[in-house]
């Protein structure tokens, strides 16, 4: 089977991680975010070749997919668009690869996490025996989103509706799909998107079926939602593969930590705290509901609630950071400072407290 | 021989040393460890001749008031009283009201200091100076910028015999970058005389108008002063040492690190220092012996902490007066804040507040946010000051903040007063 992976553009909502980083490359609870997808692509539907539609050159994801492939000894294709195809015009320009046999194939926004159903996707794809499938995951306020109204017992996709003022269903696209080969004849090698410009005529002719996802369900493309989505994954964890959350004295509720990072004496860490590969906290600093990058070090007594912590970033003693901060790599933030909701560009060293939320260039 | 007198005003006055002024009079407010006039009365004791100390104010006689007046009288051997005004009498009223006490004894001079300033100031080199006029009058001056002058008494000279042409309390125009620093040497005789006609004057005017309060009070700088000046008899001198006013709270913690510096002559032994199996210092400390510190917390530069307070592991505290019996737990952060009597601050919650010193690229600057709030009607950032017996929870932030006395909070709080 094969997949197609709508990487897009710069992933400029999740700067500054993405200035040091293409963002499937971002780690996102110690694995990068692309990942997440490949493995579990991989892993419950034995995908052999997936394609990464990308609409900028980022020869550092190139390389990484080199390494990937091998390991996973399967293909991974870079499609490069020219110019930015919207969601549905990447499928267009993979047409050859899409089209080697008569299998469906998946498509996946690659900003996504969630206990991805590939298996039953297959299974409830061949079931209705249509185009297309797309995931839809229940919301708590519908009039935020597009919102789809399908028949429940089929699964038939009746229409969707735009941010609805009247409740008319709490189920959204989930931005995950599966079509069969077919549905390329409805599109064209020009920017389109997928879900204003394709479902609604494939739902016009009873072409196109929702699956209802059962877990937890998040996309994960700014840092409010990379936190949400963090804590909702090792909720996950906790539940699927406790084994690989971290227990013992000063670890509270779900905490994920590399096995290569280092903690000190009297700290207290979590709850919702991922900790990456060779980071360092050191003694007495209080972590939760943060993520901490490759490499990063949290010194003595800081204190650190809703916050992304960049590679090689260093946070000084006494320093309190909240308010979704998020350092890009190799910060430097002195002591004794306070940051909220900052967020502070690569290679920058910050002297002063930035207590209102602020982008420090 | 010399008395000296140090006005120490009521509780009606310091209000904007609240919420820190309700629970003790200003004046015992402890800077670098010990209270403000303390402080005076050590500058004081090296005047020779010196005979008694006299504390005029309208605090009514408290226990904490007469005991320190009595631990002072047998620290420095000199005798202190302290004489209530009934009323509040105005800045000079009450002068006027305890001539007989003063002139008792026909001192040639006595020297009056308001309490609620602090400095390095050269009272030793001023009486000297004043003994060149006797008879007549003599105020310390200091320097202003331009831009703050006209918010204190200011003053111009005759450089060649630096008599005092012409003196305004507070102008509205920008007159001259010399202050009164409010310390002088009067002569009784001369003074009192001067002020009996200020209030016969007041009496005459009472028939103008008749619901006059004026009646009975007596002004320093807009009655005293200026008549002073006119009649050719009062005099400057000159200090360029630290000098500030302890009007905001704020200013407690410029006034502590002046203090605390100065112990490096004054008091070296009461300055902390690091060691084995002590906590970290940094700069200038002063630690009270009953307190209990941590040896992995970090203190300074200028802290001061108070007796019995506690100060947990990996605790730091910069730029901060810790009142006594104050409790610190483990991995908090203060900086910039005065933390009331036996307030506890939790686990790796922070208390911050804005530095309020004077601009240092100015020259002469003092001290700004005499206000509480701005032109825009917002709290002005200034130091976090907590009340007696302010609870903080572990993991919060309290910043640009003041909390009143006996509260539990619950959250964080910023650029806000909390009743």
């Amino acid at each position: 089977m094969k997949a197609l992976i709508l990487v897009g553009g710069y992933g400029t909502r999740l700067r500054p991680l993405t200035l040091s980083k293409p963002k499937p490359l971002v780690e996102f609870c110690n694995k990068p975010m692309v990942m997440h997808q490949i493995e579990a692509l991989v892993e419950q539907a034995g995908v052999k070749h997936i394609i990464l539609a990308v609409s900028y050159r980022a020869e550092m994801l190139e390389n990484e997919m080199k390494e990937q492939q091998k390991r996973l000894g399967i293909t991974i294709t870079i499609s490069h668009e020219k110019e930015p195809l919207g969601t549905a015009g990447p499928l267009a320009l993979a047409r050859d690869h899409l089209t080697v046999d008569e299998e469906p194939f998946f498509v996946l926004n690659s900003d996504v996490v969630c206990a991805f159903p590939f298996k039953q996707m297959v299974d409830f794809h061949k079931s209705h025996g249509r185009e297309g499938s797309i995931v839809v995951t229940k919301v708590e306020e519908p009039s935020k989103y597009g919102v789809v109204v399908y028949e429940p017992k089929t699964g038939r996709i009746d229409k969707f509706v735009e941010k609805p003022q009247v409740y008319v269903s709490n189920k959204i696209n989930a931005g995950l799909y599966i079509f069969s080969p077919k549905i390329l004849e409805r599109i064209d090698l020009k920017p389109t998107s997928i879900e204003k410009e394709i479902f609604p005529k494939m739902a016009s002719d009873d072409n196109l079926y929702a699956f209802d996802l059962s877990g937890f369900w998040m996309d994960v493309g700014q840092p409010k939602d990379f936190l949400t989505g963090m804590v909702l994954y090792l909720h996950h964890l906790r539940e699927e593969e406790p084994s690989l959350l971290r227990e013992g004295p000063g670890i509270i509720g779900n905490v994920l930590v590399d096995p290569t990072a280092k903690i000190g004496e009297k700290c207290r860490i979590g709850p919702n705290v991922v900790i990456g590969a060779n980071a360092v906290i050191q003694d007495g600093a209080c972590l939760s509901r943060c993520t901490i990058l490759q490499e990063a070090v949290v010194r003595s007594h800081s204190w650190i609630h809703s916050a992304i912590i960049g590679w090689k970033s260093v946070v000084g003693q006494w320093v309190r950071m909240e308010g979704v901060s998020v350092l890009g790599e190799d910060v430097i933030v002195k002591d004794e400072l306070y940051v909220n909701g900052g967020r502070i560009l690569p290679h920058k060293s910050i002297s002063n407290s930035s207590p209102e939320p602020q982008i420090i260039m | 021989m010399i008395k000296v007198v140090i006005l120490i005003g009521g509780p009606m006055k310091g209000t904007r040393f609240r919420p820190l002024s309700l629970e003790l009079p200003k004046p015992l407010f402890p800077i670098g460890g010990f209270p403000v006039v303390y402080h005076h009365i050590e500058a004081c004791v090296k005047i020779p001749e010196l005979k008694e100390i006299i504390l005029i104010g309208f605090y009514q006689s408290s226990e904490s008031l007469s005991k320190f007046i009595s631990s002072a009288q047998q620290e420095f051997n000199i005798p202190i009283r302290y004489l209530q005004e009934f009323q509040p009498l105005g800045t000079a009223g009450g002068l006027y009201h305890f001539r007989d006490q003063i002139s008792m004894g026909d001192p040639d001079s006595f020297v009056v200091l308001n309490a609620d300033m602090m400095g390095d100031y050269p009272l030793r080199e001023f009486v000297e100076f004043h003994m060149q006029h006797i008879g007549e009058h003599s105020v310390l001056a200091t320097e202003a910028n331009k831009r703050q002058a006209h918010k204190f008494g200011c003053l111009v000279e005759d450089p060649s015999n630096h008599k005092v042409l012409h003196y305004v309390e507070k102008p509205e125009a920008f007159l001259s970058e010399v202050i009164n620093c409010g310390i002088y040497i009067f002569s009784p005789t001369a003074l009192f005389k001067l002020m009996h006609d200020i209030l016969q004057e007041n009496y005459h005017k009472m028939s103008e108008e008749p619901f006059s309060t004026s009646v009975e009070t007596v002004r320093m700088g807009e009655d005293v002063l200026p008549n002073l000046a006119s009649s050719g008899t009062l005099y400057s001198f000159k200090t360029r040492s630290y000098w500030t006013l302890l009007k905001s709270a704020g200013s407690a913690i410029y006034a502590n690190r002046n203090v605390l510096s100065s112990y490096h002559k004054t008091h070296p032994d009461l300055l902390a220092q690091n060691g084995v199996n002590k906590p970290h210092i940094i700069g200038d400390v002063y630690i009270h012996p009953s307190a209990t510190v941590h040896a992995s917390a970090v203190l300074g530069p200028n802290v001061s902490v108070g007796s019995n307070v506690n100060i947990g592991a990996g605790a730091r505290v910069r730029e901060t007066i810790l009142l006594d019996g104050a409790e610190l737990k483990d991995h908090c952060c203060i900086l910039y804040s005065i933390i009331g009597w036996n307030c506890s601050i939790g686990v790796w919650s922070r208390v911050e507040g804005s530095r309020c010193d004077p601009n240092p690229n100015e020259e002469f600057a003092k001290p700004d946010g005499e206000s509480l709030f701005g032109n825009d009607g917002k709290l002005t950032p200034s130091i976090t000051v907590l009340g007696r017996n302010v609870t903080i929870p572990g993991e919060v932030i309290v910043l640009n903040s003041i909390v009143l006395p006996h509260k539990d909070l619950s959250q964080s709080y910023k650029n806000e007063i909390i009743l």
